[in-house]
């Protein structure tokens, strides 16, 4: 059947991955509104992990997300948490709209933006976190 | 898996019976129009006995029907040849005022951004009517923004999103009384294309100056329109080359389709005359407009009362179209969506917005619209899968 999207896409469209919510959650980042249609939800629980050479680093554990939008919004963020799971927060924030659009594949170029919508997401999700650990430290 | 098609506004299948009148007329029968040879005398024959048959379904006279290749072509013809033909007349009534013109502001795009072109190109004065909530054009707002250069008045008369009827014979009688008083006179013209499947078509009972027609909206092929255009009306054509269709539209006439437009009115016509096919379609419209209510956070688009048959149009909150689209899609069932996200220009619908919707409550709509073939087990089968698809959306989103 001709479709739309790329099977990658349908596949993250038909069973998305990392879907719904953390509660108490480390970070929480929102982006895009509702008057453009798309709107997403990340939430993450961040970890910290001794690496051989004895630093420690911070990774996130555990990724959600919750998503208004179209098809190619939902495969989109799907595939941006699946991206960053289990990745240090330094690694996470290098992730790129252009590494998103490329595993989601076949899309009309209209579409773009959800990839960056997702890219803008994660960092969101990270800012959040970053913000809240200094206020508590300044504490 | 049986597919289920409700986009007829869309788009609907060539009648078998109308594919087969139009396939003489490709290689076997495959004149020139204009030739004098048997050949093209053939052709010429088709067209006009074609012409003819289209102008007793418009009431009109044949010379009025002028073939265009499509409904977006006689839109701009209209629109673009009537103020054209009227510049220099008006400058001198008018002082030179540019010739003004109503339309309303959720037109096809045909209509609609061919009068925003005039207008940023300084042509035009055009002043957009607003709908009212149910998607109908008030009388008074029409009569309240003619102005002395007013030349031309346009209002679609069935909206292809919504599927409201609008009062076209009423305007078309405010109008002519109106002109009865007046030098400048005021043209009328209206995009019919979504109505000749379920409306009065009479160019007549309309009062009407201009009408535009689409033979793919009626079970005919792409690719061909018409404009009637009313004995004396002044229109400037809009391609230029040789003397076809009366000189209002150059090129050789499209001979195939003009005989497969033809076949699908002759066939619209004995299937009214009939039953009475609008009951019908309307009884599993409204079966389909109740079943989707029934899901929580939802409502319809358009006046109820004053609408097509065919159509069903219903926003659900948090829930986006496109993705509502995709779902059905895998269901087998094709309908379509006012969704920013499908438009390509990421707008969410004119038509809505200017009935007064939020952006946000444009993106969860979506249109289904009816055809002859449609069955009570499709409409069934839709209402079967409807409640789960947005209960499945509303749980990805994050609002509740």
């Amino acid at each position: 059947m001709e479709s739309l999207y790329s099977d990658e896409i349908m596949d993250h469209f038909k069973n998305p991955r990392n879907l719904g919510e953390i509660e108490n959650a480390d970070g929480v980042g929102t982006v895009g509104n509702p008057n453009c249609g798309d709107v997403m939800k990340i939430y993450i629980k961040v970890l910290s992990r001794k690496l051989v050479s004895g630093k420690k680093e911070e990774y996130i554990a555990d990724i959600k997300f919750q998503t208004l939008g179209c098809g190619a919004a939902i495969a989109s963020s799907s595939i941006a948490t699946e991206l960053v799971k289990g990745k240090s927060i330094d690694q996470a924030l290098k992730l790129s709209s252009k590494q998103i659009a490329e595993r989601m594949g076949k899309f009309p170029p209209a579409k773009y933006h959800c990839s960056i919508l997702a890219e803008d997401g994660i960092r969101s999700a990270i800012k959040d976190y970053r913000r809240k650990t200094q206020s508590s430290k300044s504490k | 898996m049986n597919k289920i098609y409700l986009d007829h506004s869309a788009t609907t299948p060539v009648d078998i019976d109308v594919m087969e009148a139009m396939l003489p007329y490709f290689s076997e029968k495959f004149g020139n129009a204009s030739s004098v040879h048997s050949f093209g005398q053939e052709a010429r024959s088709a067209v006009d006995n074609a012409r003819h048959q289209i102008a007793e379904f418009l009431n009109c006279k044949s010379t009025e029907v002028i073939f265009t290749s499509g409904g977006s072509e006689a839109d701009n013809l209209a629109i673009k040849g009537i103020i054209e033909a009227f510049t220099p007349d008006l400058n001198e009534i008018t002082n030179k005022k540019k010739p003004h013109l109503i339309t309303s502001a959720f037109e096809h795009h045909a209509v609609l951004e061919t009068v925003k072109e005039l207008e940023a190109d300084g042509k035009i004065e055009a002043t957009l009517i607003k709908p009212n909530r149910d998607g109908l054009i008030e009388l008074s707002d029409i009569e309240s923004a003619i102005k002395k250069n007013t030349v031309l008045v346009s209002i679609m008369y069935v909206n292809n999103e919504i599927g409201t009827v609008q009062p076209i014979r009423a305007i078309g009688q405010l109008i002519e009384k109106i002109n009865k008083e007046r030098d400048q006179r005021i043209f009328f013209h209206s995009d019919a294309v979504q109505a000749a499947e379920h409306f009065n078509m009479n160019v007549d009972y309309l009062h009407v100056d201009l009408l535009t027609m689409s033979a793919h909206k009626i079970y005919g092929p792409k690719g061909i329109g018409l404009l009637y255009i009313h004995s004396g009306v002044p229109i400037k054509h809009q391609i230029i080359g040789g003397g076809q269709e009366y000189k209002k539209r150059a090129g050789t006439e499209n001979v195939a389709s003009i005989v497969g437009f033809a076949k699908a009115l002759e066939i619209l016509n004995t299937k009214s005359k009939i039953i009475d096919d609008n009951k019908g379609i309307e009884k599993l419209r409204d079966k389909l407009i109740d079943g989707l209510l029934k899901i929580p956070n939802s409502f319809l688009n358009g006046s109820r009362k004053y609408r097509s048959p065919a159509n069903v149009n219903i926003s659900f909150i948090n829930a986006e179209g496109e993705a509502i689209l995709l779902n059905l899609d895998m269901e087998g069932i094709a309908a379509s969506t006012g969704s920013a996200c499908t438009s390509g220009s990421l707008e969410p619908s004119h038509v809505l917005i200017s009935m007064g919707l939020k952006p946000e409550q444009c993106h969860g709509s979506i249109r289904f619209t009816l055809g002859r073939k449609t069955t009570e087990a499709e409409i069934d089968k839709v209402l079967q899968v409807m409640p789960g698809i947005i209960e499945k959306l509303r749980k990805m989103s994050p609002f509740k």
